[in-house]
């Protein structure tokens, strides 16, 4: 998919830019414009955390990520279905629905994130029988010969009951160039976060952030395009450094904090080296395969993943305890800052663990909890702030 | 006749409906609600018969003589009542006089007290024989202002001092307010007939009001959140019902009804009969209560009654993302320091509040024609305007409806309910 | 009646308690293994099937509830780092752990040689126990336990369950015990589990009788615990429910409503279905607002947790392991949305019931997301109103007795005027 190749390099503001108004836009113009060009285009959304997109774009959907309405979206008929002990994003979600700005959406999947999206997709059933739902369970046990044969088997049902929706039965060569392309994505995203990582100055998070959330709404092919250029924009156009503190943000990998939490954070004095933001778009660490059968080699692929996060089980007896030292020596971070949506199980019930491994390694850290809707960033400008002084003023790991 | 009772025991207020054989209102009381049960209903119910004494006197009058010497009346008896209850406060504080340490301070103290009273009677009659102005009619509200500001003047900051009496004060107030009754219609009306010069032909309808019987065939009680309600089991509804029917009482073509009080706001669906069909209740957030409201006008250093006027000037709806009280302050100074408006800032706020108001309604079952809004709340125009604006986005065409009495819903579905007892 | 025979279960079902917690004191100088899981997807019969004595954390939490010790050890748990915001059955466990890790019956807790994780209908339970996989250092088997997203438990599921049994969860048994898997000792449990559920369920359908002899949710919560617990697939377990039953269609056959905690129930005026767990810290108190108002609970979804036996499922004697897959797919937090509604939209009908109750509790996403909806759906499929009604599992803080009151009151005023209208 070609896009229109303009004839000087795109500058970075004009790329942040562009990106800013794919986040803002809460009905999903662009995927609604994508529709339009071609008769018998379908759009598959997907929750957070991990969804196979390669499956989609195989079966020739686009692949939509969807992430509730921040803070730009007036919750009225989503506070109907949810208790005030429930975190916001379903919310949100269930907002978008039934103003109607899903409508264009013929499936959408539900990973085994928690129990609230989990839930979630019996209700989407109910809500809109007419569309695809599927809970995608995704393998928990460690034995990798298991979790491999069960992944492959749900990949390929799955990928079966998208082709019938579509009408696209992709063959495994199509299968292999979806890959190719998320494989690429994969690649253009980590060559962004190292990128981030050496000159975090030159790469600041909001920028990067909204290059991501763009990259939900739009082909990958498109994506890859942009990243790029904002890869050479970085290089043409360099930032000054400043003295911040470094630090790894985790526990943002489902309803994503505002952009204004961000800026704040960044602002404070921070730089943020490693996060966990919009996970879901990285998750796979390695290059998949192409050799063999595509599916098996997707499966493999996760199941012999190096990730380690909160929606998976652990398996190494120490791996909680380790894992943010690891995180944290990897992104030569100074600090932590633990942000959790309020009510989310899956960071809440972690932090105790992953906080008490960082700190009896001598990391410094916080913890904060925010919705995707918070509307006042004093406090977390408060405490990063406090932070970043106090690791400059006494030294980090 | 025979009449019923309905009382509802409110947070804030106790109210009273007293309903005659046909089923119409015949009198409304209203008082403070305390910790004495028993007396709150009682004399919310007593209040309530005064005021329909004076509706049979108007009646009386009806075909021969205008308002006006009835409303008269009227404030010359509740005039009789405040200044029964303030000799009654007086002699109570005159007794902590003469508790009080150092002993040399008992003479100063009780003469101090007895200024004071002097001075707020003053103050009354003088207010009587000017034309009436819209205040609060609960003893303690005309009594605890005035005493405050006249303690001021009187105290002695070596002797007795402010503290100290409104120390005493607010003793006393207490016990004044839960002391059992003895106002009675009879009791006072005819001072205030006597303070009036006794005006031509209203004795004759006095004495036939007077003479009524009242006394009620059933009593029911409501209210929420008491341990204990001073009526038998079998005499009490739930609030919910109470509201329910008492709203589509007086709009009968209502099948939603919304009520956002002090403490709680409640959804609630009704069908054709005025029976409740579901409801939904949010009783444990202040948010989307009038709470959240004080919480703001606090902040903004701005009465109860001026937030709404003061939201209508906006031009433009500022978006206020936390609806939790507790973050409520903080946004708003925030906010504040960002440079916007005052007016545009709490017509955002008052959003805030009705959008969970329209969850609650959405999770009761939606919102059908017609909708009745009752409450405090229902007084404020912002948010009736912003109650009026997302019924119509939300759910397209609904009569709003709104009644100046809605502060007596609750109790006037407890009548009708006691009313279905005797019929 | 006889006395003897009216209190036997009771009676049965103290000394089955008693004597499994002072086995589990004894365990570790008795060299008993020790197997930790969940009720939902409880394998209780293959733990059992090794020798190794199983215990309940769920259960520890709620006992904690009961006996008014949550609220202290949330506390702790809290101090701890733990967040307000997650289950509180995960918080009571840390609690009473980090304070001697005595159990509800006063005696110590023996530490666990095994934690048989199985993943069945909730998030919470993964993190649970990798939390105490950190303060015990033990050996934890991961027993994943497909959920039924679409309504059926999938061949392919079934299949990944077999795998896991044979290929880690039955080794993970034998290392931790010593023993081999034995398939006849198995084959022997399930046999007597299959019995003890024909009787269990036979109590369970009592209800449908006018008046019910039992309550479907408060009282049955207590019938189901040995089943839910160490005893299904023991003796014991079939002796406590023979008797239970001979005891219930005694009360059935004269008559009766079921024994609360302020007397029998005989005069019943409302007949509820419940969904979502009860409120444990104050249970009685939550009985008493029902039975005060005449209501018994004919049937609920919560006392299917640990299985769901009225719809036909025994456990098989004949497929051991296949049995296993199918009973934990069948536990009622597994089951989807949709088919959580046909559940109560079923009883209601079936049972004769006049409105139906949701308590929601804040800790458990996997009862509360959604039940709002399932308000909803259930009022529209069946013509009858609901109630809804929020507390908490374990934590005291939660539950507002002023505010839950007011809520069944109004409900229970509501279907008395409905009742007098359609007379009317």
């Amino acid at each position: 998919m070609a896009t229109p190749q303009p004839e000087r390099p795109l500058t970075r503001a004009e790329l942040v830019a562009w990106a800013r108004d794919l986040y803002d836009d809460l009905d999903f113009t662009s995927v609604r414009r994508w529709l339009s060009e071609h008769p018998g285009r379908k759009a598959g959304g997907y929750l957070p955390v991990y969804a196979p997109r390669e499956l989609l774009h195989a079966a020739g959907f686009l692949p939509v990520g969807i992430h509730g309405g921040g803070d730009r979206l007036e919750i009225i008929r989503g506070d109907a279905f949810y208790q005030s002990y429930i975190c916001h994003l379903p919310r949100s979600v269930i907002e978008l629905a039934q103003s109607g700005r899903l409508d264009m959406l013929s499936a959408v999947l539900f990973p085994s994130t928690c129990d609230v999206i989990r839930n979630l997709s019996g209700m989407w059933k109910l809500l809109y029988p007419d569309v695809y739902v599927r809970y995608i369970d995704v393998p928990q046990v460690p034995d990798p010969a298991a979790a491999a044969h069960f992944w492959e088997g749900e990949l390929r049902r799955l990928l079966h009951d998208l082709s019938e929706v579509s009408g696209h039965q992709p063959t495994d060569d199509d299968l292999r160039a979806s890959i190719a392309v998320y494989n690429e994505m994969r690649e253009v995203l980590r060559t962004l976060y190292r990128a981030r990582q050496e000159r975090p100055w030159d790469v600041p998070t909001e920028e990067l952030y909204l290059l991501m959330r763009a990259g939900e709404v739009i082909p990958p092919e498109e994506f890859l395009d942009r990243a790029r250029a904002y890869l050479a924009a970085v290089e043409a156009e360099p930032h000054r450094q400043r003295d911040n503190s470094r630090v790894v943000i985790t526990g943002a990998f489902c309803e994503q904090p505002p952009l204004g939490l961000i800026k704040s954070i960044e602002r404070a004095g921070c730089y943020i080296v490693d996060d966990d933001f919009l996970l879901g778009n990285r998750f796979l660490t390695r290059e998949v395969s192409l050799d063999g059968d595509p599916l098996r080699a997707l499966a493999e692929a996760f199941v012999h993943n190096e990730l380690r996060t909160s929606v998976l089980y652990e398996g190494d007896a120490r791996g909680k305890k380790r894992l943010m030292q690891q995180r944290v020596s990897e992104a030569r971070a100074d600090g932590i800052i633990f942000a959790a949506p309020s009510f989310c199980d899956p960071a809440l019930l972690d932090q105790p663990m992953l906080r008490s491994g960082a700190e009896q390694a001598g990391i410094p850290c916080i913890a904060f909890k925010y919705s995707e809707n918070s509307g006042q960033f004093q406090q977390f400008r408060e405490q990063a702030g406090t932070f970043s002084d106090s690791i400059k003023l006494w030294g980090g790991a | 006749m025979s009449c019923v009772v309905g009382i509802d025991l409110g947070s804030t207020t106790t109210k009273a409906i007293v309903l005659d054989e046909d089923g119409a209102v015949l009198g409304r009381g209203i008082t403070n609600s305390r910790s004495n049960y028993d007396l709150a209903a009682a004399v919310a119910r007593t209040e309530g018969f005064i005021n329909a004494r004076f509706g049979l006197i108007q009646q009386r009058l009806e075909a021969t003589a205008t308002a006006e010497p009835v409303d008269r009346l009227r404030r010359a008896f509740v005039m009789e009542q405040l200044l029964h209850q303030l000799r009654r406060l007086e002699q109570l504080l005159l007794d902590e006089a003469a508790k009080v340490t150092p002993a040399g301070l008992r003479a100063p103290f009780a003469e101090a007290i007895r200024e004071i009273c002097r001075r707020i009677t003053a103050e009354e009659e003088g207010r009587f024989r000017q034309p009436p102005i819209l205040r609060s009619d609960f003893f303690r509200d005309a009594a605890g202002s005035a005493f405050m500001r006249i303690a001021e003047e009187v105290a002695d900051p070596a002797g007795v001092t402010f503290d100290r009496l409104v120390g005493a004060y607010d003793k006393c107030i207490i016990r004044a307010e839960n002391e059992p009754l003895d106002l009675d219609f009879r009791d006072h009306i005819g001072n205030a007939l006597r303070r009036l010069g006794h005006p031509a032909g209203l004795a004759d309808a006095v004495e036939y009001a007077a003479s009524k019987d009242l006394t009620p065939a059933a009593t029911v009680g409501t209210g929420y959140g008491r341990a204990r309600l001073p009526f038998a089991k079998e005499m009490i509804r739930s609030e919910i019902l109470c509201h329910g029917l008492g709203a589509h009482a007086m709009f009968p073509g209502t099948r939603t009804v919304l009520d956002i009080g002090g403490q709680d706001t409640k959804a609630i669906q009704v069908d054709a009969q005025g029976i409740v069909t579901s409801f939904q209740m949010n009783d444990r957030c202040a948010a989307g209560c009038g709470r959240y409201l004080g919480y703001i006008a606090d902040e903004m250093n701005l009465g109860l009654h001026e937030l709404g006027p003061l939201a209508e000037q906006s031009r433009r709806c500022v978006k206020i993302n936390s609806t939790c009280t507790v973050f409520a302050g903080a946004e708003l100074r925030e906010r504040l320091s960002l440079g916007e408006k005052r007016e545009d800032i709490l017509a955002g706020l008052h959003r805030a509040i009705v959008i969970r108001a329209m969850s609650l309604l959405a999770r009761s079952g939606g919102v059908s024609d017609q909708f009745t809004f009752t409450g405090g709340v229902a007084k404020n125009p912002a948010a009736v305007r912003a109650i009026r604006e997302l019924v119509q986005e939300n759910y397209g065409e609904r009569q709003l409806n709104i009644s100046p009495d809605s502060i007596y819903t609750g109790a006037l579905g407890a009548a009708l309910f006691a009313r279905r007892m005797v019929a | 009646m006889s006395v003897a025979l009216k209190d036997r279960s009771m009676l049965l079902q103290k000394e089955m308690i008693a004597s499994h917690f002072a086995r589990l004191e004894k365990a570790p100088e008795n060299h008993e293994p020790v197997v930790y899981t969940f009720v939902p997807g409880n394998l209780v019969e293959l733990i059992r099937s090794f020798g190794a004595l199983p215990v309940l954390p769920e259960i520890n939490a709620l006992q904690s509830g009961m006996r008014k010790l949550s609220g202290d050890y949330i506390a702790e748990a809290e101090r701890l780092g733990h967040s307000e915001d997650v289950c509180a059955y995960v918080k009571c466990d840390i609690g009473m752990l980090r304070s001697g890790n005595i159990g509800p019956s006063g005696t110590k807790l023996p530490k666990p040689d095994l934690l048989l994780l199985s993943y069945t209908g909730c998030y919470t339970f993964m993190k649970w126990f990798e939390l105490l996989r950190e303060e015990y250092d033990c050996p934890a088997v991961f027993f994943h336990v497909p959920y039924q997203g679409d309504g059926v438990l999938e061949p392919e599921h079934r299949e990944y369950m077999l795998r896991q049994l044979r290929e880690q969860v039955i080794p993970a048994l034998e290392r931790a015990t010593g023993r081999a898997y034995d398939e006849e000792a198995l084959r022997e449990r399930l046999a007597l589990a299959a019995e003890a559920e024909d009787h269990l369920v036979a109590v369970l359908q009592s209800a449908k009788h006018k008046p019910s002899p039992i309550d479907g949710y408060f009282g049955t919560v207590y019938y189901v615990g040995p089943i839910f617990s160490a005893f299904r697939g023991t003796p014991e377990g079939v002796e406590y429910y023979r008797a239970l039953h001979e005891e219930i269609d005694e009360r059935r056959a004269a008559g009766l409503g079921p024994v609360t905690p302020e007397g029998p129930l005989n005069e019943q005026r409302y007949r509820l279905v419940v969904e979502g767990p009860p409120s444990w810290t104050h249970f009685r108190d939550f009985w008493k607002m029902f039975a005060d108002e005449g209501a018994v609970v004919v049937a609920s979804t919560y006392t299917k947790v640990g299985g769901t036996y009225d719809f036909g499922f025994r456990h098989n004697p004949n497929d051991p392991l296949g049995t296993l897959a199918d009973y934990c797919s069948g536990c009622y937090t597994n089951l989807n949305l949709p088919s959580r509604i046909d559940m109560l939209v079923r009883y209601i009908r079936e049972y004769e019931a006049d409105g139906f109750v949701i308590n929601s509790v804040k800790s458990c996403n996997s009862f509360s997301a959604g039940q709002l909806m399932i308000l909803r759906e259930v009022e529209k499929r069946t013509g009858i109103p609901g109630a809804f009604i929020e507390s908490d599992l374990v934590d005291p803080r939660y539950f507002s007795t002023a505010n839950i009151k007011n809520r069944l009151e109004s409900y229970f005023q509501m279907l008395q005027a409905r009742r007098e209208g359609q007379h009317a």
